[in-house]
Formats: C-alpha cells, sequence, structure tokens
C-alpha cells in the first residue's frame, strides 16, 4: 500500500505561493497579538490561580457574582473558568499580580479569594490546587524559555552545518523559525495561555520540525552525489518526491498521538497538545514547501544544465514507476 | 547468519526482560512527580544581602574595637551590605588610622580616604563566597528541618540564573502554611544580658540615657505576657554582644514551664556551656533575655550559675513549641528567605491527570498500532513490537536512574509513540523503494536499514540537542518531560534499527522468502 506512487508533485514550482501563504499567517498572527496581547499563564505573568473542586458545580455566572461581592477589589480582572472535564463540577479562578505575591503576602489574594467563596454560600467545595507566583520567577522563566529557544536552534544550525553546507543549515532554521511563528500565530488565534508546557511543546517542535527537514536534505545530498547534473532545483524537488510519503506517514502518526493527548490528556496538557497539533501540521508543511525552497534560493547553481528533467527519467533508476511486491 | 540472529536476540531478550524486571509492579518502581502525587512545590529567594551586611558590620565592630584601643576616634556607618565608612580621620591621626585599618584590608578594598573619608568595600570573590555560601547554609537548614518534618521524599535544589533561588518540594503534604512557617523562620537564638527594661515605650527605655542609645547596647522588643491576659509590646535594653547564641545549641525539645504552659528547653554544647556558666555566674541577680529572631521572648532573672540547660517561655501553642524546637535543632537560617512561588497540587488533582495521562497514551497507542498495521501489514507487525520494546525500554531505563515521571513527561511517553514509528516508517519506505527498483527482497531489506541509519542518526542527534536545552531550561515537571523524551529518541534508536532488523532476519531465514509483505 502506498498514499503516493511515484508522486512527482512540482513543489519548488509552488515556493513563492508557499511563501506568500506563510507570511500572511505570521502577520495576521502577530497583529492578533499586537491587538489583543499574548495570554502569559500564571508562571509567565505572576499572580495567582485557584483551582477548586464543588461537589455541585456552580455557573461561572455565579462565581464571578460571588466574586464581584465578597473578594476586596471586586471580580472585575479576575478570570474564571470551568477546568478540566465539565462532569467534574471543577473551576479555575484567576487573579492578575497584585505586586503582593512575595514574602509572607504571597498566598494573601489567594486565601481572599477562598475566603470570598465561602462567604457566597455556592455549596461545598475543595480548593485542590494553587499556583502562586510572584514577578521575579515570571521574568526569570521568560529570559530562559527565550534563551534555550535561541540556544537550541544555533545548537542543531552548528550541526546541520558540520553534517551538511552551511546553505541546508540556514534552511533548517528558516523552516524552524516558521514554524515557530506559525504556531505561535495560532496560539494567539486560539487565545491559550502561554504556559511552561507550551514553551516545552514549543521547543520540543524546533526538534520535530527539524526531523522532516534532514530527512529530505539526507535524500538530497545523496541525489546530489549522482551521477547526473541535475539543477539543483530538480534534485531538490525530485528528493521531496521521493519522501514524500514517508513525510506524510510520520507526519500523519505523530498527529494521531497529539490528538489523543489533546482529547484524553486533560487540562494540564491541553495547551501542550494544542501547540503539537499546530507545529506538526506546520513541520511538515514548512519542511516540504520552506526548508528546500530556502536551500534553492540560497544555493542558486550557475546556468542550469538543459534537462531532460527527472520527471521522465528519475535521478535514480530506482524511482521508476514499477510493479508492487505483493505479500506472499 | 543463524548464529548471529540467536545473539541478536539474546542480547534483546535480555535487554528488554530486564527493563520488565525493573518497572514491575510500576506503582512502586517508577517515581511520581509532585503534579502526579500531590504535594507542596515552593520557591524562595535567600536574601543573601543579609549575610554579606553581617559580614561588613563584624568587620565594622572589629575595627573600632583596634581603633578605640589606638585612640583613634571617628566616625562609622555601614552604608550598603557590602560597604562601610569611616568618616572624620584627623590629618594627624592618618598614618596611625591606615597602619591599624591593614589588617581590615584582607577582605576590604579602601578608597583613596579624601577629606579624612574611608570607604571599605567588600573584594569581589569574597562577595562571591559569601553569598554562595549562604544559599548553601540555606539549603542544608532547610533539608534538615524538612527530613525532621518527616516528609517522604522531599527535595530542596538550587535554580534561578542568579543563584539565589532554592526549590521546595514536598510531596503529600497538605498544610502548606505549616510547612512555610517551618522553612522560613529564622530560628537564629541569642541569650543577652539586659541592661534595663521593660519599658512600654522606646522613649520610656531611653529617658536615663537622653534618648540615645549607648554604642555597645541595642533595643529590642518584646512581648509581655502573663497566662490570660492580652499580649501586650514592651521593650528592652540589652547587650548588643549575646552570651551565647543558637550555633552553641545541642538540642531543643518541647517542655511544659511552671504554669503548665507549652515551652521549649534547650540544652547547650561544651564550649557554649564554658560561655553560659561563666556569664550567669558573674552576672547572679540580673535577668537574661532570651531573643529570638531579634525579639524577646522572656527575660528570666539568673537565680545562680547555671551550665548547660535553658527554657525559652512564652505564649505557645503545643504545636508551636513543637515547631519551635525543631527549627532551633536544625540550626539558624544564615539569610532571611523571601517566597516567590507556591504550587499546591491536591492529591485528586494528581490522580485526575495520572488517569487521563494513561487514557491518552493508550488511545495513541491503539491509534498508532492500528495504522502501522494496516498500512504496512505483516512489516507493521514488526514495527508495533519495536514500538513495545520502545516504550519498556524508556520506562526500564527510567526507573533504574531513578527519574521522576511527570505529567508533561506522560505527553513525552505518547510523543515518543508518534514520532517512534517515524524510524520505522523511514526504513519501510526504503525498502519499498529498493523493492520498486527491482532488487532482491534481502538486498532491498539490506540497503534500507544501512542507507537509512545515517538519517536517523542526524535526525535522532539534533532532536537530543534540543531535548537538551529544554532539560537546562525547565524545571520539575519539564524535565521530566525533557528525560523522557532523551530517553525515548535513545531506545527508539535502538528498537527502529537493531530489534527490527533483527526481526526482519527471523522471518527471512525461516522462509528463505522471495517476497515481503510491507
Amino acid at each position: 500500500m502506498q498514499i503516493f506512487k511515484n508522486p512527482n508533485f512540482n513543489f519548488v514550482k509552488y515556493r513563492w505561493h508557499a511563501l506568500v501563504l506563510s507570511w500572511v499567517i505570521v502577520l495576521s498572527g502577530l497583529a492578533a497579538v499586537a491587538v489583543k496581547g499574548i495570554p502569559l499563564g500564571v508562571e509567565f505573568s505572576g499572580g495567582s490561580a485557584i483551582i477548586v473542586d464543588f461537589t455541585q458545580r456552580p455557573s461561572i455566572e455565579q462565581v464571578r457574582r460571588a466574586l464581584d461581592r465578597y473578594f476586596p477589589g471586586g471580580g472585575q480582572n479576575v478570570v474564571v473558568q470551568s477546568y478540566g472535564q465539565p462532569s467534574l463540577g471543577q473551576i479555575m479562578v484567576r487573579v492578575p499580580r497584585t505586586g503582593k505575591e512575595q514574602g509572607t503576602a504571597l498566598s494573601e489574594t489567594a486565601d481572599a479569594v477562598v475566603n470570598a467563596l465561602k462567604q457566597s454560600n455556592l455549596g461545598q467545595f475543595t480548593v485542590i490546587g494553587t499556583e502562586i507566583v510572584g514577578p521575579v520567577v515570571g521574568r526569570d522563566l521568560t529570559q530562559k524559555g527565550i534563551l534555550a529557544t535561541l540556544l537550541s536552534l544555533a545548537g542543531i544550525l552548528v550541526y546541520i552545518a558540520f553534517r551538511f553546507q552551511l546553505s541546508f543549515a540556514v534552511g533548517a532554521i528558516v523552516a524552524s523559525v516558521h514554524d515557530l511563528l506559525v504556531t505561535m500565530a495560532f496560539l494567539a488565534f486560539f487565545r491559550y495561555d502561554l504556559s511552561l508546557n507550551v514553551i516545552a511543546a514549543i521547543l520540543t517542535l524546533t526538534g520535530y520540525s527539524m526531523n522532516d527537514t534532514i530527512v529530505i536534505f539526507d535524500r538530497v545530498r545523496e541525489n546530489l552525489r549522482g551521477v547526473r547534473r541535475d539543477s539543483l532545483n530538480e534534485v531538490v524537488n525530485v528528493s521531496v518526491n521521493q519522501t514524500l510519503n514517508r513525510t506524510i506517514i510520520t507526519g500523519g502518526t505523530t498527529l494521531l498521538s497529539v490528538i489523543a493527548l489533546f482529547l484524553f490528556g486533560g487540562e494540564v496538557l491541553r495547551g501542550f497538545a494544542f501547540t503539537m497539533i499546530v507545529g506538526v501540521i506546520t513541520g511538515t508543511y514548512s519542511s516540504v514547501f520552506i526548508a528546500a525552497a530556502i536551500v534553492t534560493f540560497w544555493r542558486r547553481r550557475a546556468p542550469r544544465t538543459p534537462v531532460v528533467a527527472a520527471v521522465t527519467q528519475p535521478v535514480r533508476a530506482k524511482a521508476k514507476p514499477a510493479r508492487k511486491v505483493r505479500a506472499s | 547468519m543463524a548464529n548471529d540472529i540467536r545473539w541478536r536476540v539474546l542480547l534483546i531478550v535480555v535487554l528488554v526482560g530486564s527493563c520488565v524486571w525493573a518497572i514491575i509492579p510500576p506503582d512502586k518502581k517508577i517515581r511520581l512527580g509532585l503534579d502526579l502525587k500531590g504535594g507542596v512545590h515552593l520557591v524562595l529567594r535567600v536574601n543573601t544581602d543579609d549575610a554579606l551586611r553581617l559580614e561588613t558590620e563584624t568587620t565594622m565592630e572589629r575595627l573600632r574595637e583596634d581603633l578605640d584601643k589606638a585612640g583613634v576616634t571617628v566616625n562609622y556607618n555601614v552604608i550598603s551590605p557590602t560597604e562601610f565608612q569611616v568618616t572624620g580621620v584627623q590629618p594627624a591621626q592618618e598614618a596611625l588610622f591606615r597602619s591599624t585599618a591593614a589588617a581590615v584590608e584582607v577582605n576590604y578594598n579602601r578608597g583613596s580616604g579624601a577629606g579624612g573619608t574611608y570607604t571599605f568595600t567588600i573584594k569581589p570573590n569574597l562577595e562571591v563566597t559569601l553569598r554562595n555560601d549562604a544559599v548553601t547554609q540555606a539549603l542544608q537548614t532547610i533539608e534538615r528541618r524538612i527530613n525532621e518534618l518527616g516528609v517522604t521524599e522531599p527535595m530542596v535544589a538550587k535554580q534561578g540564573s542568579e543563584g539565589d533561588q532554592l526549590m521546595v518540594q514536598l510531596p503529600g503534604v497538605t498544610d502548606v502554611q505549616r510547612a512555610k512557617d517551618i522553612i522560613h523562620s529564622t530560628a537564629l537564638l541569642e541569650l543577652k544580658l539586659v541592661e534595663t527594661g521593660p519599658a512600654p515605650t522606646r522613649d520610656a527605655l531611653l529617658q536615663p540615657y537622653k534618648g540615645v542609645v549607648p554604642p555597645n547596647l541595642e533595643v529590642l522588643p518584646g512581648v509581655e505576657a502573663r497566662p490570660g491576659e492580652r499580649a501586650e509590646t514592651v521593650y528592652w535594653l540589652v547587650r548588643k554582644v549575646p552570651v551565647v547564641t543558637g550555633r552553641d545549641l545541642r538540642n531543643a525539645k518541647p517542655t511544659v514551664d511552671e504554669y503548665n504552659q507549652p515551652a521549649v528547653s534547650f540544652s547547650l554544647n561544651n564550649q557554649g556551656a564554658a560561655k553560659f556558666s561563666k556569664a550567669t555566674g558573674e552576672n547572679v541577680g540580673r535577668q537574661l533575655a532570651i531573643v529570638l529572631d531579634s525579639q524577646v521572648r522572656s527575660a528570666p532573672r539568673i537565680e545562680s550559675r547555671i551550665s548547660d540547660e535553658g527554657r525559652i517561655t512564652g505564649n505557645f501553642t503545643q504545636q508551636e513549641a513543637q515547631d519551635l524546637s525543631l527549627v532551633l535543632r536544625s540550626g539558624a537560617l544564615p539569610a532571611s528567605l523571601t517566597y516567590l512561588e507556591e504550587r499546591t497540587i491536591g492529591p485528586t488533582l494528581g490522580a485526575d491527570s495520572i488517569r487521563s495521562g494513561i487514557m491518552a497514551a493508550l488511545v495513541s497507542l491503539a491509534l498508532v498500532m492500528g495504522f502501522m498495521l494496516f498500512y504496512y501489514k505483516l512489516a507493521g507487525i514488526n514495527s508495533v513490537v519495536a514500538l513495545f520494546f520502545n516504550l519498556i525500554i524508556l520506562l526500564g531505563a527510567m526507573s533504574y536512574i531513578g527519574a521522576t515521571m511527570t505529567l508533561p513527561g506522560i505527553a513525552g511517553f505518547v510523543l515518543t509513540m508518534g514520532v517512534g514509528v517515524d524510524s520505522n516508517v523511514l526504513i519501510f519506505e526504503r525498502i519499498k523503494e529498493e523493492l520498486a527498483a527491482q532488487r532482491g527482497v534481502r538486498a532491498s531489506i539490506n540497503a534500507g536499514f544501512s542507507r537509512v541509519f545515517v538519517t536517523l542518526l542526524d535526525t535522532h542527534i539534533s532532536a537530543l540537542i534540543s531535548a537538551a536545552f529544554l532539560f537546562q531550561f525547565g524545571t520539575g515537571p519539564i524535565r521530566g518531560f525533557a528525560t523522557t523524551l532523551t530517553f525515548g529518541l535513545i531506545s527508539n534508536l535502538f528498537t527502529a534499527t537493531f530489534v527490527s532488523r533483527t526481526l526482519f532476519m527471523m522471518v527471512l531465514q525461516r522462509r528463505q522468502a522471495q517476497t515481503v509483505s510491507i
């Protein structure tokens, strides 16, 4: 069984369309960030989050009204949302940083929220989780997150430049950065909080999207060693086609597992899973369209040798249409 | 060939077998992180300035003593935790001042001294040492306190870019406030001779001294409390230099006082006892202030020479007396602490996470396996076996090195399934290509494995690079994720090439096949 038998799509020809599409997504993502800002999770923005388990779950509105009445400072800046499966009756209350979350006053806000809920007669509840983060930790984390992403990219750049060529490394990094930007854009569209887990997903993606790219580059390198002197564009295109089945299947199996995570992994992992879903899709797309295209931009071969084209005559004999070997 | 296969199978069986052995039973062998087990996660900062200020103050006092002896009269001022200033040095005494102050210059850089004002700044390397020492000491003290609390598998570790943050993890602890108080209290015990007091206000206390505190004395607040009465703040004038401090403590334990109220009794070590008995012997009839964290808890009159026993009374509850003796036993903190972050995970929340994590893993496994069997038929079985072994080796490795499984760790586990079959896909697709090019079955399989191995090496190494940075960046849960990812990658390289190839070899050998189902 094969998804494509001897695929022969002209990916390189459509690289411009791909670039435009990517830019549209990235720019509209940036616009979304500029207009609405990036929603930050508690570990980055600082503040308090309290997860409460009600025996009989009140509506979000009721909780909000209770906070308006009993929480000092009112409920206008407070985020109230249901947590986990709706049937569980769990609610998360999040209060932005007041500036006091330090030292002995660290848990003051969280305690005030719990008191407000107690006074409001919303029924029995237990506090099952709290998270209180002062300003220093958030700042530290943001810096470290950015640093780790950059260093990881730089590390991979060096490795690929060493194993392949600088032009390949640049292509791979551009594709990775592209994936990061597109993923961020989707996070902004769907208003997912930027949490530690999401950062972890983003860092994982830098490694993952590199995977597809390396597989294709590896084939390009192998084909470049071939006797035939096709233009680089041809070689790249043939290589992308040769690895296309694998690219799609791998993207597919990874997608299956992250979708399972998204649907069943619970509330804590939802942001992570969403980031991975977007990242896997864009990673597959970018290694086919972006990475290879960058290589052709970067390292254009001087005069094109007249190409009989690998279309009719594959780079290597093995790409020739052939009878499938069946199960015995 | 047959021999070769036998060795390969043996190696795989031994490896996978020992991993299975390492993870059975899973609930005992796999360490769960705080986010799955429930507990308290605290991040606090050690205010290392305190330790520096103490050093600077002590140095300044020593210089004052020396200069007083030499007959140089000047003014002293601590201007920051790392600097103190001496002003008003007469030109005539400059040479004498400089020679006397030379002793200080071992640890402090002296300023030029223009206009008779000298600034002494701590040397950078000493500053670094003192700051690091303060953090390390705080870490050790907190560890001792937590161990006495009886928490199972607690963790205290340095973190943060400045190196002055400590992360404390207390699995299974639900009384957050008590844990925080115990960790937080400085617990600096000092016994100081009382000059006068108590007085209801500072001014009243200092009236005989015309409102100025004499240089060798200090004013400390205290609580006047008799059973059944409201506590009131009072002030004491005490000697600055303590008779003994908590450093000389041998033991502290909860007890009751003469009113049958909870109290803490302490005993001193030999060195402390010698100092204590000398001081009490010379000062019979005077009051001795028992000062805890710069607050006078009580000031009993010295009836006779006391050698090595004492008692701290005050309005304690049973619990407070117990906690106070605990922190006294564990020693004082070298610097104050500030809480930066607090995270509590209730046991139900952790159980929910485990449940949904396992659910996600099972669904993902079913989906990926289903797809591989559907798409690659019999070769799909090969990849499913490889996948299973991959997961077992991953869990076994984590169990052997005692790595912690966190919720993101489970995510890494699930991700390993999806990404892990990629290696199989790469190889299978290559074999298909080779078969399509009319090579023989055996040659195609060999070519598939050997050609793709280089690619696999490249992809795995670059993924390992990003996992390494992830580990560096992350705390707790994220580290769990990076760990899972790393071991997943390594074991995947083994199962996808070695195990999978062995399976192919076994099939080919048995049937001398001319075709292969892929």
